[in-house]
């Protein structure tokens, strides 16, 4: 039994200006011991994130109070300070020191206008009372700590000019500057690409390690808690639902909720076997392989640049090449997916196939016609056979529109039908997608984030589209709320017949629901092939690594690793570069990598 | 740096040319004809014939816009109608009083602004935000005209204690430097001129800054207040940051930027907004010399200080720009 460092008793935190019975914290409970790892897992309004920023008393600048509860600190053997009675003044002293906090974004968590070291250096001027100078070496040796390149170089440099992950690594810095004996870790990966979030849980772990200080992670991922916690506590509408060790809880879970989450946690199958890599000469296809269903969609020799311009004639110094030399083919009914990290191209690919970025080269094939040089007329009516769903269920829908004029728009543009018919048509979508026609009149802020994902399936559906290119569909919703969002594109997949170019990072998502992947890397695809091929014995060293990241199941495979931070690499190029890479090889049937 | 400056600076010629088309035509299309201007009602036919040709209006619209331009590149506006003195002498002596009218107005309108703006934001619906909100509104209200009109009574009039117009008394005789009456004053030694320079400016400057002071109040509280919701705001507080530092060293730095761009506009507009200012003061600016250039219909006078007005504007804009690269790290210009 270790000794406790904080612990937390009847917990409750509100919000200002709702009803006084509805508490977004109801009384929680909650232990951590030197140096453990307590995870609260959660979905969105679990009220985890706001019991994390209640011990730091941040709910305070939040429009949010604590109603009641005690967080007692250990400040030594048998003293304890109860963080919810201190003044600000006393906690301003806490926050930082014994305590510290890194977010979820950090992207805009940093101040964008000062310097790393700036911003490292406050926190031991404000806590040790150290000179600059002292400071100076402080923060230095805390970017040593989270093993980030050319550490002297990044305490002159300012945010934006590092990565997310660089970034983040920062953030760490920034936490255990003081040596704190408690880190809050709020979602501290979820703003990752899937390798960079390998890379700093491994770090987190290894300074955790070091320094013997307790974590508390606030999470949504079962994997990130699989890979680091000691301990779970899982919430559910500001309870606790269960709690215990974490291999108790993946083990044996008690809760009904609990389960749920286990089973909705993308999970990536044990299939990954890097075994010795044969290229195959004369593949044969798997038995009860279907044959030659027809081509839909096809993509030929893609091309798509964005020039950097600079200086005083604004002359081109450099493409981004942001997708380059695509080729597939999408058959009838298959979902490819197109799978990358962040700026790997593969979101641009889909705008590039649907005009909304200009390619510099290549061709789309739709149903055996060329998209290239087609009138606007004619492009208008080959946008009817392919729609897009979104990311941001959020951000894709007009605020000011109703339900029914969402879904209906489309229809109206392309003059599909009397105003009477086209209303039948929407309750009929509405109907199919899983909401009610009492919902048509409602507007997109009344629904919930999987809901509105709905309308925007609803919205692409109206058309009677041969092609859906899904970006990111599920990526902005709970776990729980992804397999309905997943199941209902599958079953509209089989129902009207839709192909779909399923652009995701998530690679457990894309094992659910791929016929077919494509890994984009840089630009180009690297390898692309059968589902079960590419995740199974991956060709490419990229993907080979993009799944190795991918977290872990169960905390039994926990295995120990240390990451340094990598620099991006960068698709920028300079004008007139001509990209060298192998070409396509054929490692297995139907199953491409681009490697020597 | 350097290439970003050239290029914006070589961007003013197109926006100037065609603004001096506009004014140009403006003026031609304008009713009225310069030469009832320059002669008396009883001038003969001939007369008026002479005088037309000796001021070049007789020339086809084109090549008197052509001649106007090519005199314009040099620096020259020709000859005002109504002074009878080259256009350019007219405005160079009238500028350094119109830009030392804004240049206070904005030190004052930034000097309480700001700070009134911050600690409203940082103190939002209190007591003190209240107050400083309905002032800032009534500060962008009130029109200056009147505000002008009601301190001249007040000051000038009831209580006697400044004068109610002009730049200088008469007869101090400061030698002339800058143009700036308050800084010719210091080079001289001259601490009578500046005390008399001082009290001109101030019922102007208060009446000129007044709005502005409003704006940037409200603006910067805005911003403020915007920033302190950012997430590095929330990093700040968990780092231990105290309220003063959140607030100064990380909000208002950030919120600076929405700042400085409503400073610079605000500054265009005092500059040509001056004009009422200038005219219930009776101050020789040359906002004053537009509206007299107006009621003349001094033709080349118009121009010149439209053209003059425009390049101020641009020069604005791209200090404004150049501002931006201090304040902000994450712009680069290039």
């Amino acid at each position: 039994m270790t000794e406790n460092l904080l612990r937390i008793s009847d917990l409750a935190v509100k919000f200002r200006g709702v009803p006084d019975g509805a508490l977004a914290v109801k009384g929680i409970d909650l232990a951590i011991g030197r140096g453990e790892v307590v995870a609260i897992v959660g979905e969105s309004g679990s009220g985890k994130s706001v019991t994390a920023k209640s011990i730091m008393r941040l709910v305070e600048f939040m429009g949010a109070e604590i109603v009641r509860g005690r967080a007692m600190l250990s400040e030594g053997p048998g003293v304890e300070t109860d963080l919810l009675a201190l003044g600000e003044a006393r906690m301003q002293a806490v926050r930082g020191d014994r305590v510290a906090m890194i977010f979820q974004e950090p992207m805009t968590s940093l101040n964008p206008v000062l310097t790393i070291g700036q911003q490292l250096c406050e926190v031991v001027v404000k806590h040790r009372k150290a000179s600059k100078a002292e400071a100076g070496k402080i923060a230095l040796s805390a970017l040593e700590q989270v093993r980030i390149p050319e550490p002297v170089r990044r305490l002159k440099q300012y945010p934006h000019e590092l990565s997310g992950g660089m970034r983040q690594r920062v953030m760490i810095a920034m936490a255990i500057l003081c040596k704190p004996d408690l880190l809050i870790a709020d979602e501290p990966t979820t703003a990752l690409d899937v390798t960079v979030q390998a890379e700093i849980l491994a770090l987190l772990k290894a300074i955790q390690r070091e320094t013997g200080m307790a974590i508390l992670l606030i999470t949504h991922d079962m994997g990130v808690v699989a890979e680091i916690a000691d301990k779970v506590v899982v919430m559910l509408r500001g309870e606790v639902v269960e709690s215990g060790d974490v291999h108790a809880i993946f083990n044996a879970p008690q809760h009904e909720y609990t389960r749920r989450l286990l089973d909705a946690a993308p999970k990536l199958s044990n299939r990954l076997e890097c075994g010795p890599l044969s290229v195959v000469e004369t593949p044969t296809p798997p038995p009860g392989h279907a044959v030659n269903p027809e081509i839909v969609l096809s993509v030929r020799n893609l091309v798509t640049r964005f020039a950097v311009r600079q200086g005083m004639f604004q002359r081109v110094v450099a493409n981004v090449h942001a997708v380059e030399d695509v080729s597939f083919d999408l058959r009838e009914k298959e979902t490819l997916s197109l799978v990358g990290e962040s700026g790997c191209g593969k979101s641009t690919t889909g705008k590039s196939i649907m005009r909304l970025a200009r390619p510099n080269g290549g061709e789309v094939l739709l149903q055996g016609r060329n998209l290239e040089g087609v009138g606007a007329s004619e492009m208008t009516q080959m946008r009817k056979r392919i729609q897009m769903v979104f990311q941001d269920p959020y951000a894709s829908l007009n605020p000011r529109m109703s339900i029914e004029q969402i879904v209906a728009e489309p229809l109206r543009i392309h003059r599909l039908g009397t105003s009477s018919e086209i209303r039948d048509r929407v309750f009929s979508l509405l109907d199919r997608v899983g909401l009610t026609r009492a919902q048509a009149s409602l507007y997109p802020h009344q629904f919930s984030g999987g809901q509105r994902q709905r309308i925007c399936i609803a919205r692409a559906l109206a058309l009677n589209p041969k092609v859906i290119i899904a970006d990111e569909p599920v990526s902005a919703l709970d776990v729980s709320i992804q397999g309905q969002i997943l199941d209902l594109l599958a079953e509209i997949q089989e129902e009207f017949a839709i192909s779909i170019l399923f652009i995701s990072h998530d690679m457990a998502v894309v094992e659910r629901v791929s016929d077919r992947i494509a890994v984009m890397y840089l630009g180009e695809i690297i390898e692309i092939g059968p589902r079960d091929a590419v995740l199974g014995s991956p060709a490419h060293p990229y993907t080979q690594r993009l799944l190795a990241a991918v977290p872990i199941v169960h905390p039994d495979q926990r295995r120990s690793r240390v990451i340094g931070a990598r620099e991006l690499k960068s698709p920028i190029r300079p004008p007139g570069y001509r990209h060298e890479t192998p070409p396509l090889k054929v490692v297995g049937f139907e199953h491409y990598a681009r490697i020597a | 740096m350097l290439g970003y400056t050239l290029r914006r600076v070589a961007g003013t010629i197109p926006v100037l040319f065609m603004v001096s088309l506009l004014i140009f035509a403006l003026v031609q299309f304008a009713p009225g004809d310069p030469v009832d201007m320059l002669v008396s009602d009883e001038a003969t036919e001939e007369v008026r014939l002479a005088i037309r040709s000796a001021w070049g209006l007789d020339q086809p619209v084109y090549v008197q816009y052509l001649t106007f331009l090519k005199n314009a590149v040099m620096g020259d506006f020709g000859q005002s109608f109504r002074y009878r003195e080259p256009v350019m002498d007219l405005i160079l002596q009238r500028l350094p009083a119109s830009l030392e009218l804004a240049i206070y107005s904005t030190l004052l309108a930034v000097g309480i602004g700001l700070p009134l703006g911050v600690w409203a934001a940082s103190r939002p619906n209190s007591f003190i935000d209240t107050i400083g909100s309905i002032g800032g509104f009534f500060g962008i209200s009130l029109p200056n005209f009147w505000l002008g009109i009601l301190l001249i009574l007040l000051f000038a009039g009831t209580f006697n204690l400044l004068p109610s117009g002009g730049r200088e008394t008469w007869g101090l005789n400061v030698e002339r430097v800058t143009g700036f009456l308050t800084i010719d004053s210091i080079i001289a030694g001259r601490w009578d001129a500046l005390w008399d320079a001082l009290r001109h400016l101030a019922l102007p400057v208060v009446v000129l800054g007044t709005n502005m002071t409003g704006i940037i109040m409200q603006i910067t509280r805005a911003s403020v207040l915007e920033n302190l919701q950012e997430d590095y705001v929330m990093t700040a507080r968990a780092k231990g940051m105290s309220g003063r530092v959140v607030l100064w060293r990380h909000a208002f730095r950030n919120a600076l930027i929405a700042v400085i761009t409503i400073i610079g506009l605000e500054f265009g507009t005092l500059i040509s907004g001056a004009i009422i200012v200038e005219t219930v003061f009776a101050w020789p600016g040359i906002g004053y010399l537009l509206l007299q250039g107006i009621s003349f219909r001094d033709f080349p006078l118009i121009t010149g200080l439209v053209l003059v007005y425009t390049t101020m504007f641009v020069l604005i804009n791209l200090a404004i720009d150049m501002i931006y690269t201090v304040v902000d790290p994450r712009i680069r210009l290039g």
